[in-house]
């Protein structure tokens, strides 16, 4: 018996991974989630308005890179990510006088928003693909771990380390941050105020004097906003590859479903359950519970419930259960 | 739908001069890639252009018919390609007998056995979850059932799939299919695709729209996971080659004195002769769906779909049972993807799990149905050929383009050669602006539902 050990192999190999991933996760679930809130239809090219922002960004750190620019340990991409929002909240508010807006004043169906979503995914996809190709890009750089595995291990004397990588505490504190001023803004702010009221009943909302033409404005910035850091955590945290961005379409939609569509709080929710079920199910436990058991003891086999290729299975069978038996998801969400 | 003054008014048989006219046209387009590129790739693009047409037939069912968001087309695509390989693929009998170490069954037999206890865990769960009263002891006897039946599932499976891996791995290392001819599986692809929407169907049809989407967007990736990882099925990203043909081989045409006596060329002679006799099964095929799908439109059963799909609650009131018949549109649109998707993977005569992807599969196909005309069994097709045309087009032409821009720019420079390498990926820029500007402006697409 060795808790303590088996212990930080677990933080080691799933906490950690699965708390930063479930911040990527949240974060973009809360762009998800706010566009269904608000503008009432499910975005599918959410994937990629996260890949274009973390394309600009990464076109910035290589721009501060080369004037030799650099963020001391921190990876120079955050001196870049302003300049991605600001550039990804120009293309959502552009794609929305174009596309969105005709829709919105001849009062179409949800489902047809999410045909024109299609197709803004399909050009988005091409650009970025136009841009910067379709191989991955690693853009981390700075000091590469806040502790690593080998010097945890000299302190503490244990046999496991404990590796905790600086792009993993950076995902943890600015996903904090950024909900933090979502939710001040949402909460305390008369913007924020009118955007929920705006969410919550329409008709009253433009009643009581709201401009809608303000609330969705102010909601895509946002979202261009939550979009591209999302975008650039995952992408510091793994690396940047367009088509894995379109792939995360499915766990976002999951996490924001599980949660109750429309509903922020049941987003954030639902990105850390979607991430720790994903990373708690295809994780080999074979050490831990080495560990756990008497002294100089492994289980045969790897203890692995589903192997990594059937992640996606993971999101999906958590978001097929939550629907089958709380079809609002946990947090009641809204139907349209 | 009110915009009907714009269009001109709609024939009685539906089969008017404009429609004609548009079909002539996009022949033209193939007409003209024969003369000016070679018909060789007309006929290339032509076959794939059917069966983006059934495609589309498949997901106009759906979408057109009942209103169903699915966009997990790729999937069903996919379990038709598998079919294909299960049905045609000569049989490993070494995988089959393969022994286990410590197991009494061959190898064959225990994987079916083990995917059958993964079935009856399920069935188990659910009778646990239907019988016993709701509260704390059904929760836990539920999840009693699924983890020991899931327990004893790996406990089976597992080592019989190793065993069935082993077994020469470069060449073989899965079950094989049964060795029958290539065409019966293109029914069994349907029956596969069905199945799979029966499944979809039953959990996510009675919720919302936006579910349904989400639901067939992850079950198609699975259903992509699934072919990847399990070697034993369909030998997973080694990919199933030389899956037998309905046609004659090239080859054989080429040795055969007669063929090569009547042709001036008879290499070209054979694999344009081979082309058009793929096209000339597809086109049968595609026929009869055409046909079977105006039948079931013009029918009290589609006017019936209609009803339901433009208000499902008074299509309700009424006593229909608006469930179950959208389960029932969903499995046969699932299945006439299912079977395009036996047919591509029997034209290509190779299963690559590998290049099913969602834009390809599942969104090309929306853009053809809202191009063409969702709710037209015609318009569906129309899309499926023009669409598919200018999928394949438009990466020359933009390469042309991208010469033409690039002309200026010295040899070599690097804005060159990026703007060159790049020109692949205007085909998606292109498709995403189609669909916007018809989604814009004629909504209803180019030919419209009567």
């Amino acid at each position: 018996m060795d808790f303590l050990n088996a212990f930080v192999t677990l933080a080691n190999f799933v906490i950690i991974p699965a708390t930063a991933y479930g911040a990527q996760l949240a974060l973009g679930a809360l762009g998800v989630t706010l566009i269904y809130g608000i503008l009432r239809f499910s975005n599918f090219a959410h994937g990629d308005t996260m890949a274009f922002g973390t394309m600009v960004t990464i076109f910035g750190t290589w721009g501060l890179q080369a004037a030799g620019i650099t963020f001391g340990p921190l990876p120079t991409a955050l001196i870049a990510l302003p300049a991605g929002i600001a550039v990804t909240a120009l293309l959502m508010i552009g794609t929305d006088r174009v596309v969105y807006r005709f829709y919105r004043e001849n009062k179409a169906k949800p489902v047809i928003f999410v045909i024109a979503s299609l197709g803004v995914m399909f050009i988005m996809n091409g650009i970025v693909r136009f841009f910067i190709g379709v191989d991955d890009q690693r853009f981390a750089d700075g000091e590469r771990f806040i502790i690593s595995a080998r010097t945890f291990r000299d302190l503490t004397g244990l046999d496991e380390g404990l590796a905790f990588r600086t792009t993993q505490g950076i995902t943890i504190v600015v996903a904090l941050i950024c909900v933090i001023a979502l939710f001040w803004f949402l909460n305390r702010t008369r913007t924020g105020k009118s955007m929920r009221a705006f969410s919550d009943n329409e008709d009253l909302a433009l009643l009581s004097g709201i401009n809608p033409d303000r609330v969705v404005l102010v909601t895509w910035i946002i979202v261009a906003a939550l979009a591209t850091t999302a975008g650039v955590l995952y992408g510091l945290d793994k690396s940047f590859k367009p088509f894995t961005y379109f792939q995360l379409l499915l766990p976002i939609f999951a996490s924001a479903i599980v949660g109750g569509l429309g509903n922020p709080l049941g987003a954030i929710l639902g990105g850390f359950l979607i991430a720790f079920s994903e990373v708690g199910v295809t994780y080999a436990f074979r050490k831990v519970v080495g560990y756990l058991g008497p002294a100089d003891w492994q289980p045969d086999g790897l203890l692995q419930l589903l192997s990594t290729d059937y992640k996606f299975a993971v999101s999906f069978g958590i978001l097929l259960i939550v629907l089958l038996f709380k079809p609002t998801g946990i947090m009641k969400g809204k139907s349209v | 739908m009110s915009d009907t003054a714009a269009t001109p008014a709609p024939a009685a048989s539906g089969v008017n001069t404009r429609n004609i006219l548009l079909f002539a046209l996009v022949g033209l387009l193939f007409v003209g890639t024969g003369f000016v590129q070679s018909w060789n790739t007309a006929l290339t693009i032509f076959n794939m252009g059917l069966i983006s047409a059934i495609m589309a037939l498949g997901v106009n069912m759906q979408w057109g018919y009942a209103g169903l968001f699915n966009v997990g087309v790729m999937g069903f695509v996919a379990l038709g390609g598998l079919a294909a390989v299960l049905v045609s693929a000569n049989p490993v009998p070494e995988a089959w007998g393969a022994t286990i170490d410590g197991g009494a069954l061959p190898a064959g037999v225990q994987v079916l056995l083990g995917l059958l206890l993964g079935a009856a865990t399920i069935a188990a769960a659910i009778l646990t979850y239907t019988k016993l009263p709701s509260g704390l002891l059904r929760t836990l006897a539920v999840i009693v059932v699924l983890i020991v039946g899931f327990a004893l599932f790996r406990m089976v499976f597992d080592p019989a799939v190793e065993a069935v891996e082993a077994v020469d791995p470069a060449s073989t290392g899965f079950l094989g299919g049964l060795g029958l001819p290539v065409i019966l599986a293109w029914p069994m692809g349907g029956v596969l695709a069905a199945g799979a929407a029966w499944i979809i169907g039953k959990t996510a049809l009675g919720l919302r729209s936006d579910y349904l989407a989400i639901a067939t967007l992850g079950i198609a990736e699975i259903i992509i996971a699934i072919l990847k990882n399990e070697d034993w099925l369909a030998r997973g990203v080694k990919n199933v080659t030389g899956i037998p043909r309905p046609v004659p081989y090239e080859v054989d045409l080429q040795s055969n004195e007669t063929f090569v006596g009547m042709f001036a060329d008879p290499v070209t002679a054979s694999t344009i002769t081979v082309k058009l006799l793929y096209a000339a099964l597809f086109i049968v095929i595609l026929a009869a769906l055409i046909w079977l799908s105006e039948k079931a439109w013009n029918s009290p059963w589609g006017r019936m779909m209609r009803a339901i799909r433009d208000n499902e609650v008074s299509a309700s009131a009424m006593g229909k049972d608006v469930k179950a018949r959208h389960l029932q549109i969903f499995i046969l649109g699932s299945a006439v993807c299912g079977l395009a998707g036996a047919m591509m993977t029997t034209l290509d005569s190779q299963l690559v799990p590998g290049t099913y992807q969602p834009l390809r599969f599942t969104f090309l196909i929306w853009v053809m149905v809202i191009v063409g005309g969702s709710g037209n069994n015609w318009g569906a097709v129309l899309g499926g050929f023009l669409v598919w045309w200018l999928w394949v087009q438009v990466e020359p032409l933009g390469l042309l383009l991208m010469q033409g821009l690039t002309a200026g720019m010295a040899e070599g420079s690097w804005l060159r050669e990026h703007l060159l390498g790049s020109a692949a990926h205007m085909r998606l820029l292109t498709m995403g602006l189609i669909l916007l500007l018809v989604l814009r402006f004629s909504p209803r697409g180019l030919i419209p539902e009567r």
